[in-house]
């Protein structure tokens, strides 16, 4: 944003009262707006006044703020707000706004601002030694298609050169302002392309009544029925949607080729590979065994057959445990209704086979196993843990209450 | 090319009769009271058909935002404000409309205000079209003279037509800012919500369109929306104001259709690119707030909303900003950055302080007096701004400067090799020891 200051007290006016006819137009402006919203005319006002005065003084904010009933901070908010007002005094015969956005310094906008300076002053919103002119750079002025442009009071002058606009403020200082023509300053019509209309370029072409001949010769045109030569003729047979074509006949499965696998051969597959490298001397066939004992110890692959330990030791396996041992859980004759055992978790049929010789036959049987008998059962089945692991108790719980369903209610899943 | 008799704005260039009685011979004002009593849900529902998306630069559907406006009043007048606060860098189509094709506007303004039930239109002009809301104030008498507006009038809807001016404030384009300046405040900008459709002028319902959307109205309605949606491609239809700005032989404002190439708008209306297509360095598609696009990658896209999204950059206004190999690049998005320092608010902290933050180092980076990391740094704060203000003015003023380092960084950096290699040329002075 930009910082704008009112002008010194030293060269403000005491009063200000617009003349008869701005007093008539500001009236106009008021009435446009509804009642008690009259506030909005300051802006119109303000820009009468600056009409009038050629600037806007702190007089003139303060007596249109007391025409519009509103509190004069609002209305110095609004001079310093918008940029158009001038705040302070500018060239009595003409203040020259040129344009300096990108669209107008693209085309030259630079060479008019050094025009400015050197026929005006050298900073902007200062005036000449005469008081007469002054000039300022500002922001884009909207009549981009004739830049670069330049703004007198009301009137916009486009496509200058700097000579042009050397010209032309030759022109105002010398109070002939008005014998110049405003907009395009080269041979051209507006914001239509230089050297000729390509659009528009006869009216008649745009008129009501040529449109309203053209849509009538169309009309008529179109009473004429219209042929049915380049029509389908929607009764042949092969329009007809509800007819279907015959399928393509499908290929029988049976004429697919079927490559049988190459069946398993063991001589085969024993075969050493052919050497693919020429090998002088004899071929080596198998690893050495190292001659003699050398060492104690044993690649792993020696060990055939023996227990891996620390040592090649001999690692005692478990010994099975006695059927006379006060562990042993109690086993009944065999009932009518014999259980499923397989249905726990870690049983199959040898395993089965050994419970029913223990004299184990349903599921209640294991559920009141307790841990000593576990261990027991465990050791005896050779199982490393496995009854606690999958926690046969609570398997056998479930089966002995429910069947399958409770199985799959508590564990989630279909007992194997 | 478009045809002639498929235009919307038929004296554009002022050439013909500017006045009432030539405006009703090329087709303005002809069957108006036909078209009002078709009803508001029927405009409103052609407008939709018609796919036309508002011109001002954002591109929302023109009809959904009519049928954002109240059905039944609830005490509150509506109001609908025609937005000709053109200020936006390379765009100066409305300035046509109102100065030569006044009566489209006029038209318009009382169609799109039965549709909305609006009681009257505030048309504001921006300040310096002094000339152009003069013209523009002519028609409207005019049409108060024939009574096709105002009270009792032939067109059986009343409704009044005021034309309203600002002074010179970029901002006041801004919907919401230009509500404000509009009841005689700063152009600061409201928050959203409450929309302008709730809550707008005086506090009442109030819908903002832009000059070109309000003036091809009536045309679309009296010509049917079929029509005004066989021109361009889906999503992007109609004939729209395109701006050939810069270094183009002929600059112009034409009418054509959407979806025209780049290379055909120069070419035919344009002259060609001064110096040949060869010559061709950069374009800013759609006035000064849509990022810069490198000119062989324009060369043959189609102008509309999707064809300049694909690009990365904004169809906006279609204002084209053509640079040809002559220019100064960085300088030219850095006088970007120095308008939209200039033309910031002052509300909201990202803008105010990085717009000119930005603007510093953008000049900085045109003599090449930078270090390379600040490039980088430059980008960041751009998205910093982007999003965290209250209107759009932060991201427009990101937008360039995205655009310049995304397409132009070597050029950047190259300014800076060479300052920083010439830096250490300047040597002490020899003086003889007397």
């Amino acid at each position: 944003m930009s910082v704008r200051r009112l002008a010194e007290a030293s060269v403000q006016p005491a009063s200000f009262a617009f003349n008869k006819a701005n007093t008539a137009a500001a009236k106009k402006w008021i009435a446009k707006y509804p009642k008690g919203r009259q506030q909005s005319a300051i802006i119109p006002l303000l820009m009468l006044a600056q009409e009038q005065e050629g600037w806007v003084t702190k007089a003139a904010i303060e007596s249109v703020c007391d025409m519009l009933d509103m509190p004069y901070i609002r209305g110095l908010e609004v001079a310093t707000f918008y940029t158009q007002y001038q705040l302070k005094p500018v060239g009595t015969r003409a203040h020259i706004q040129v344009c300096g956005t990108t669209p107008c310094m693209l085309r030259g906008a630079g060479e008019l601002m050094d025009v400015c300076r050197s026929k005006i002053h050298h900073e902007q919103f200062h005036t000449n030694a005469a008081g007469t002119l002054s000039w300022e750079e500002v922001e884009c002025l909207g009549a981009c298609v004739n830049a670069p442009m330049v703004m007198v009071f009301k009137d916009t002058y486009e496509d200058l050169t700097p000579e042009r606009l050397a010209e032309i403020i030759d022109a105002f200082e010398a109070g002939k302002g008005a014998s110049v023509k405003p907009g395009p300053q080269v041979d051209r019509f507006y914001s239509a392309p230089a050297g000729g209309f390509i659009a528009l370029k006869d009216e008649k072409a745009v008129l009501k009544a040529t449109r309203d001949k053209q849509a009538k010769a169309a009309a008529k045109a179109a009473e004429v029925p219209p042929s049915n030569a380049a029509k389908p003729s929607t009764d042949k047979a092969e329009t007809n949607p509800s007819l279907k074509a015959p399928a393509k006949p499908k290929p029988k499965p049976a004429a697919e080729a079927i490559s049988p696998a190459p069946a398993f051969d063991k001589k085969k597959a024993d075969q050493a590979e052919p050497a693919v490298e020429a090998v002088k001397g004899k071929q080596r066939t198998r690893p050495i065994p190292p001659q003699g004992a050398a060492s104690a110890y044993k690649a792993p692959e020696m060990l055939k057959g023996e227990p891996i330990g620390v040592a090649g030791k001999v690692v005692a396996k478990p010994a099975k445990p006695s059927l006379e041992d006060k562990n042993r859980p109690k086993g009944i004759e065999k009932p009518v209704a014999v259980d499923d055992l397989q249905l726990i978790s870690g049983v199959g049929p040898k395993n089965e086979k050994i419970l029913h010789d223990l004299g184990i036959f349903t599921f209640a049987q294991v559920a009141a196993w307790k841990k000593a008998e576990r261990e027991w059962v465990d050791a005896y089945l050779n199982f490393h843990g496995r009854i606690e692991r999958e926690d046969w108790t609570k398997q056998a719980k479930a089966l002995a209450k429910g069947g399958v369903a409770e199985y799959i209610r508590v564990f989630g899943k279909k007992p194997v | 090319m478009l045809a002639d008799k498929d235009r919307i704005f038929t004296n554009i260039y002022g050439r013909f009769d500017k006045s009432l009685q030539g405006a009703i011979a090329r087709g303005c004002w002809d069957g108006t009271k036909g078209i009002i009593d078709k009803g508001r849900d029927w405009i409103i529902n052609e407008m939709k058909a018609s796919g036309l998306r508002g011109r001002g630069g954002a591109g929302f559907p023109t009809g959904l935002k009519w049928s954002f406006m109240p059905k039944q009043s609830d005490g509150r007048p509506s109001y609908l404000v025609v937005n000709a606060d053109e200020s936006e860098p390379g765009t100066c189509k409305d300035r046509d409309i109102m100065r030569h094709d006044p009566h489209t506007l006029v038209e318009g303004c009382l169609l799109a205000g039965f549709a909305m039930g609006a009681v009257a239109a505030y048309i504001y002009v921006r300040g310096e079209f002094i000339r152009e809301r003069e013209a523009l104030q002519r028609a409207i008498d005019e049409a108060y003279d024939a009574r096709l507006i105002g009270k009792n009038n032939v067109n059986g809807y009343d409704f009044e037509i005021y034309v309203h001016h600002g002074a010179g404030a970029y901002i006041c384009g801004e919907e919401t800012a230009l509500l404000e300046s509009l009841e005689g405040k700063k152009g600061q900008p409201r928050l959203k919500p409450p929309f302008p459709a709730n809550v707008g002028l005086y506090g009442c319902p109030t819908t903002v369109n832009n000059v070109e959307s309000i003036a091809v109205a009536p045309t679309i309605l009296r010509r049917g929306a079929a029509w005004f949606s066989s021109i361009g491609r889906p999503n992007n239809v109609g004939t729209k104001l395109f701006m050939l700005v810069g270094h183009v032989n002929t600059p112009c404002v034409v009418e054509e259709a959407m979806g025209t190439t780049f290379r055909e708008l120069v070419e035919k209306h344009g002259g060609g690119v001064r110096g040949g297509w060869d010559n061709l360095l950069a374009v800013i598609p759609g006035g000064a707030s849509c990022p810069v696009v490198k000119g062989p990658d324009i060369l043959d896209a189609p102008m509309d909303f999707d064809g300049m999204r694909e690009l990365k950059s904004s169809f906006g206004t279609a204002a084209m900003i053509i640079m040809d190999k002559s220019t100064d690049i960085v300088k030219a998005i850095a006088r970007l950055s120095y308008f939209f320092k200039h033309e910031s608010c002052g509300q909201c902290t990202p803008c105010r302080e990085g717009t000119g933050w930005m603007w510093r180092v953008m000049e900085r980076l045109v003599r090449g007096e930078a270090q390379k990391r600040e490039i980088d740094m430059l980008l960041d704060v751009t998205k910093q701004i982007e999003g965290h203000t209250i209107c759009a003015l932060g991201d427009a003023a990101a937008w360039p400067i995205q655009g310049l380092i995304r397409n132009f960084r070597p050029e950047i950096e190259r300014r800076i090799d060479e300052f920083t290699r010439n830096a250490h040329n300047v040597q002490p002075v020899l003086a003889a020891a007397e």
